[in-house]
């Protein structure tokens, strides 16, 4: 039998069923896996071993009863640490927040504890979810499990937000893990480590007890090694909330029995648009053989346009630090978190000393720029013109859907770049968020699925975009690529 | 449209973030580099197309107006609402004093 370790989702939990091994077995290996790589890679910010063992004991006792098990019994997972868990530390990688042991479960968390699944532990992240590698977590840089071949050894980005989650999945510490995208924090750290991700449809998962961040924009989604694991995923976390006024109130589908590579009938659409001048040789090919994969599943690929793709990132980096700046207006040193009381200072002093030294220099820079387009004088110019051409770029969709199904592109403009690189130059980061940003703008449903690697051996990730409540047809083109991407590559272990 | 250190100090000071001059002088270009990177959305034809208010189409319910409805969300929570609370006295969050 190879490692418990090496096992998806849908083999631990068929294994757990029949008996083969048993929950607790399969949680031990893998509290093993976390204890062995965090000092490497600083994947979790706290584990949880005790939650993951208490669960496996719940969901093998349940088996000796001849009890029914849930779709994930005997599964233990990673959770971003952006999702508040019931007595254990949330913090969303923040010193506000450090300390921070919420009183309540989120609805996502919960809905996956219910199904049988475990915790491992709280995943490192992007404070506040702002960030594309993961370098603006309080607790310290994830580093990913990949390394350039050739040498060299530099620490690379396992991508952002959700790096603690794409590293630890990559790395075989979780064999799936949540994250939460709000301009690609799913897809983005999904391609740099060669693992498939999923976030659906605008309102599919409840976003109440996450930590918020762009309320419009965010949503949570699964990250797993392939795209029944997501599929398997995606059906717990799914489903109407009515703790979550924009949860869409729809049955949840049967993501995984639907599961389908055969596109015969299908339409693939191909953004010209996505085409950047200077574009990545071994992006550009992956995506070649990304539209001749999709051929040989029988699709039919057409050239589609999407005329206002240019200006989604400069509307989402309005959008998205407005809604942050007034989202994290919470964090005030009164009801929760740090609270920094200089001697003698009013209430308001307290306040600025407090979000001055609880939060990093990211995340005031958004809260700055979204204070400043949402001011007198500005609003108009800045977000109604935003609001605005956000209309155009879900139009474009909505035309584009008309004549195809699907729509193939890169995940990112480039492979995983090293730590350090992109750091200094916030708008640089930006620019890596430029295939993923329009589906968020739209609310569409989009998943990343690994391709192949680059001349420096390192994954590349293709992105799937689909209609409005159409995960399945993303689940089953990601599918069909993966049956032909024959994906098997895995970073070497030197941690 | 690019803003001086005098105008990222009146937003700071709206966003209640407290900035030393060297953090200022520090954010000036940096924001000044981002909201000149925005600025291309002016040339966008807007005519015809609304504010996006909501990506999904979906409909605001109201929940019955019973008292717990969810008693997960329901009242009777001071305790819970307390417990994280940097300062907390008698039954209230504890602040510095705001009246003279």
């Amino acid at each position: 039998m190879s490692e418990l370790t090496d096992l998806t989702v849908a083999a631990i939990r068929a294994g757990v069923a029949t008996g083969d091994f048993t929950a607790g077995e399969v949680a031990e290996a893998f509290n093993a896996n976390v204890a062995a790589a965090q000092k490497a890679l600083n994947a979790f910010i706290i584990a949880t071993p005790e939650h993951a063992l208490e669960a496996a004991a719940k969901v093998d006792a349940d088996r000796a009863a001849g009890k029914p098990l849930g779709k994930l019994a005997g599964v233990p997972i990673g959770m971003k640490d952006l999702f508040c868990t019931k007595g254990v530390q949330t913090t969303a990688a923040s010193h506000i927040l450090e300390g921070f042991t919420p009183e309540y479960e989120s609805s996502v968390s919960q809905k996956l504890w219910d199904a049988g699944a475990g915790m491992l532990g709280k995943l490192n992240l992007d404070q506040f979810a702002m960030g594309s590698s993961n370098e603006t977590s309080y607790f310290g840089n994830v580093i990913s499990p990949w390394r350039r071949n050739g040498g060299g050894n530099a620490a690379l980005a396992p991508g952002g937000s959700s790096g603690g989650s794409s590293a630890a999945i990559a790395a075989r510490l979780c064999p799936a893990a949540t994250g939460t995208d709000t301009g690609g924090s799913i897809r983005q750290p999904a391609a740099f480590t060669g693992i498939s991700g999923i976030k659906p449809t605008y309102g599919r998962c409840s976003r109440w007890g996450i930590v918020a961040f762009a309320s419009s924009l965010d949503q949570a989604g699964p990250m797993a090694r392939d795209v029944r694991d997501c599929a398997i995923m995606l059906e717990v976390m799914a489903g109407f909330d009515a703790k979550d006024a924009t949860s869409l109130d729809l049955p949840v589908p049967e993501w995984e029995k639907g599961l389908s590579g055969d596109l015969k009938g299908k339409k693939v659409g191909i953004p010209r648009e996505y085409r950047l001048d200077g574009m990545d040789d071994d992006v550009d090919k992956a995506w070649a053989q990304g539209i001749a994969w999709l051929k040989d599943a029988g699709a039919e690929v057409v050239d589609i346009s999407l005329p206002h793709t240019k200006y989604a990132l400069p509307t989402y980096y309005i959008i998205a630090p407005a809604e942050a700046s007034s989202n994290l207006a919470r964090y005030d040193g009164v009801r929760y978190g740090l609270r920094d009381l200089p001697d003698g200072a009013n209430l308001q002093d307290m306040y600025a000393a407090t979000r001055a030294a609880g939060f990093g220099a990211e995340v005031k820079r958004r809260i700055l720029i979204g204070t400043y387009v949402l001011s007198a004088g500005f609003y108009d110019a800045y977000y109604t013109q935003a609001q605005k051409v956000r209309t155009l770029i879900s139009r474009d969709f909505t035309e584009a859907f008309k004549g195809c199904d699907v729509i193939l592109a890169p995940t990112t403009p480039s492979a995983a770049f090293a730590l350090g690189e992109k750091s200094a130059d916030p708008l640089e980061m930006y620019l890596n968020d430029v295939f993923s940003v329009p589906a968020s703008l739209a609310g569409l449903p989009a998943m990343s699925v690994p391709a192949g690697l680059n001349r420096e051996g390192l994954p590349l990730g293709l992105q799937l975009i689909g209609r409005p409540f159409d995960e399945q047809g993303v689940l089953n083109a990601g599918l069909a690529i993966e049956q032909r991407a024959g994906f098997a590559a895995r970073p070497e272990r030197w941690w | 449209m690019s803003v001086d250190t005098a105008t990222v100090a009146k937003i700071a000071a709206l966003a209640r973030l407290k900035v030393s001059e060297a953090e200022l002088a520090a954010m000036v270009p940096e924001l000044n580099g981002i909201l000149s990177w925005i600025e291309q959305l002016s040339e966008v034809d807007v005519s015809g197309a609304e504010p996006m208010t909501a990506v999904i189409e979906n409909h605001l319910r109201l929940r019955d107006d019973v008292i717990n409805a969810d008693p997960l969300t329901g009242g009777g929570k001071r305790d819970a609402v307390l417990a994280n609370a940097p300062a907390a006295e008698h039954g209230f969050f504890a602040v510095p004093k705001v009246i003279e």
